[in-house]
């Protein structure tokens, strides 16, 4: 066996060459970089957009404007007015301002549900990590966007519930990851030898553990926000959150159904924009993950 | 299948009831929490423009059940749940346990179409694209993965309506029936498991490619088509496998979606429009339901696993 084994290790490198030679790896590394620097451009553009939309000289999103509705795109309407003559480009670029201040609410609550449970978890383990364990895997099978749905739909329409369900229910999967570290953390020497000088649990926690669970919450965090724009924009669009005259993305796109026929731009556009925001979103994740976690620089997980 | 494998799968089926009482006790709370009286809503909708009096408010909670304290409301959910009997709607006020079985056959014969497509563009596009890696297949690939894990299942619904059935006629738009229908829908809800399919799929592709019995299997002189197929793909397509239930989760959540657009007559449809009036019975039956779904299917994916991969197999794990 052992010889076998050999000798295929020895002819393996040949074949190898053969099959995919190394200048096309680098060719792939070249192609994933212009992907997090499009990420990069893309996220930029959406924060300095949602930044300063209420400054920019635009017409109010709300502004309803009868006469001139279902303008086509002109050098008045950039892109069109929908069918109550509201300014389409302005809805879409505070539309990007709701975007995010959305993904940051939600981001921030199960962050925080995450890391309380997570290091809570992982510190304390008995009974405590088993029981938080227990619910974490409970909702791990269960497909989060119908909980968020289920959540939404108890408290009733509104932006604020529907980033109240998101955020409850996203958090599951990120405490385990942050349990883990924790976990790995505790066991380390250093927090071993803060422990035998004498440091309270708190300090160990805040001045120990924390700075390494810092950058996989990065990592995480980066890679969650397309999935939050996409499962938010999509309970607005089921009409569980942003109400009218709201400049919300899944909203507006709600709001056109009926102009399919007439104004298919009306469904186009904030689908776009919903689009460009989460593939900017994943490809600086992407990015980030190989930058922060270089044992991750594997395309797929 | 050996001893180890049926204890497994006793253990298994044995924490199942388990896991969906604590999934429905879950859901059961966070409806509770909803402010509002649910009596007074159903009455809002019964009568539009009316706002109800006290004493009938008072009477339909007699009536709903809804006067008894929170565990007892719960402990007789789950009885009458036992029982084959999930309550009734709000809205309708028909029984919650026919409307889910017959609500489940759409999205049965929707979610099918689409793993069936997301299968037959993933699987391939996923083993060509390892093999021929950096190649414009390859890229291609890859850019269909990113790209379809970005866009929204709505927009893309659509982009497909717009383009298929209003400006070329080519397909209906909407509706349920005739096999012309199920395409634009399960189109659009393919997209997102197909693109996590071709990622996952090249992934292991490329690590199994570079195993050492890949190397034998070349060395014996089969051909390229016949090592990726007879000897990588079947290791390579366990993460695949593995990945069943975030897939499900895709399927479902995307169903909900794809459902509302197309007018399909699914379970989808039916939990929006439960969620949207807050038709509590029936959106706990959902839940209860679909955690089910779940957890039998990742059940059945875990053991196809263990079949599958001999090295997972709890009798052999002393070895």
């Amino acid at each position: 066996m052992a010889s076998d084994a050999e000798h295929t290790r020895e002819r393996a490198p040949v074949l190898a060459v053969g099959r995919s030679p190394r200048r096309r790896h680098q060719w792939t590394g070249l192609l994933r970089e212009p992907g997090t620097a499009l990420g990069l451009f893309l996220v930029a553009s959406l924060l300095i957009v949602g930044l300063v939309a209420p400054w920019l000289p635009l017409d109010d999103p709300t502004d309803i404007n009868l006469p001139d509705r279902l303008h086509p795109p002109s050098a008045e309407y950039l892109l069109g007015t929908d069918h109550l003559g509201r300014d389409t480009f302005s809805r879409i670029v505070h539309g990007a301002r709701m975007t995010l201040v959305a993904a940051a609410a939600t981001l921030a609550l199960s962050m925080t549900i995450a890391l309380a449970v997570g290091i809570l978890s992982g510190y304390n383990g008995g009974w405590t990590d088993t029981a938080l364990m227990g619910v974490v895997d409970l909702l791990l099978a269960f497909p989060s966007l119908i909980l968020a749905l289920a959540v939404a739909g108890a408290l009733g329409p509104g932006l604020f519930n529907v980033l109240l369900a998101a955020g409850a229910v996203w958090w599951v999967g990120h405490a385990r990851i942050i349990r883990g570290i924790t976990l790995g953390a505790r066991q380390t020497e250093y927090v071993i030898a803060a422990r035998a000088v004498g440091a309270g649990n708190m300090r160990i926690i805040f001045r120990h553990i924390a700075p390494s669970i810092l950058g996989p919450i990065i990592v995480i965090a980066s890679l969650d926000v397309g999935w939050i724009i996409l499962g938010i924009a999509g309970l607005n669009f089921l009409g569980l959150g942003a109400q009218p005259p709201t400049p919300e993305w899944g909203a507006m796109l709600n709001d056109a159904r009926q102009h399919l026929q007439t104004a298919p731009r009306l469904l186009l556009l904030p689908g776009a924009a919903i689009f460009l925001a989460v593939l900017g979103f994943n490809l600086l994740g992407d990015g980030l993950r190989d930058l922060l976690d270089p044992r991750t620089r594997r395309p797929g997980n | 299948m050996g001893a180890g494998m049926m204890a497994y799968l006793v253990r298994r089926l044995a924490t199942l009831p388990l896991l969906l009482l604590g999934i429905s006790a879950v859901s059961f709370g966070l409806l509770n929490l909803a402010p509002g009286d649910p009596a007074e809503m159903v009455l809002r909708q019964r009568n539009p423009g009316q706002l109800p009096s006290a004493v009938e408010v008072e009477a339909l909670r007699r009536e709903l059940g809804l006067d008894a304290s929170l565990p007892a409301q719960y402990a007789r959910w789950v009885s009458g749940t036992l029982a084959g009997d999930l309550g009734q709607s709000y809205g309708t006020e028909q029984p919650v346990a026919a409307q889910l079985a017959r609500r489940t056959v759409p999205t049965a014969l929707l979610t099918a179409g689409a793993l069936a497509l997301a299968l037959l563009v993933a699987v391939p596009a996923g083993i060509l694209s390892a093999q021929r890696r950096g190649s414009l297949l390859d890229i291609a690939a890859r850019l269909v993965a990113l790209v379809g894990a970005a866009v929204p299942s709505y927009a893309l619904a659509y982009g497909l309506i717009i383009l298929f059935a209003v400006k070329l006629s080519w397909l209906p738009a909407v509706g349920y029936g005739s096999p012309a229908q199920v395409v634009l829908p399960a189109v659009a809800l393919s997209l997102a498991p197909m693109a996590q399919l071709m990622r996952l799929i090249r992934a292991s592709m490329l690590e199994t490619l570079g195993q050492d019995y890949i190397r034998t299997a070349r060395a014996k002189g089969l051909s390229e088509q016949a090592v990726a197929v007879g000897h990588a793909l079947r290791n390579a397509l366990l993460p695949a496998v593995a990945a069943t239930g975030v897939n499900l989760g895709y399927l479902l959540s995307g169903a909900v979606i794809v459902e509302t657009i197309f007018s399909w007559p699914g379970l989808g449809q039916l939990m929006v429009e439960a969620a949207l009036t807050r038709d509590y019975p029936v959106v706990q039956g959902f839940v209860a339901y679909i955690a089910m779904v779940v957890l039998l299917v990742n059940l059945v994916a875990d053991l196809a696993l263990r079949i599958a991969d001999p090295r997972l197999r709890f009798g052999h794990q002393g070895m």
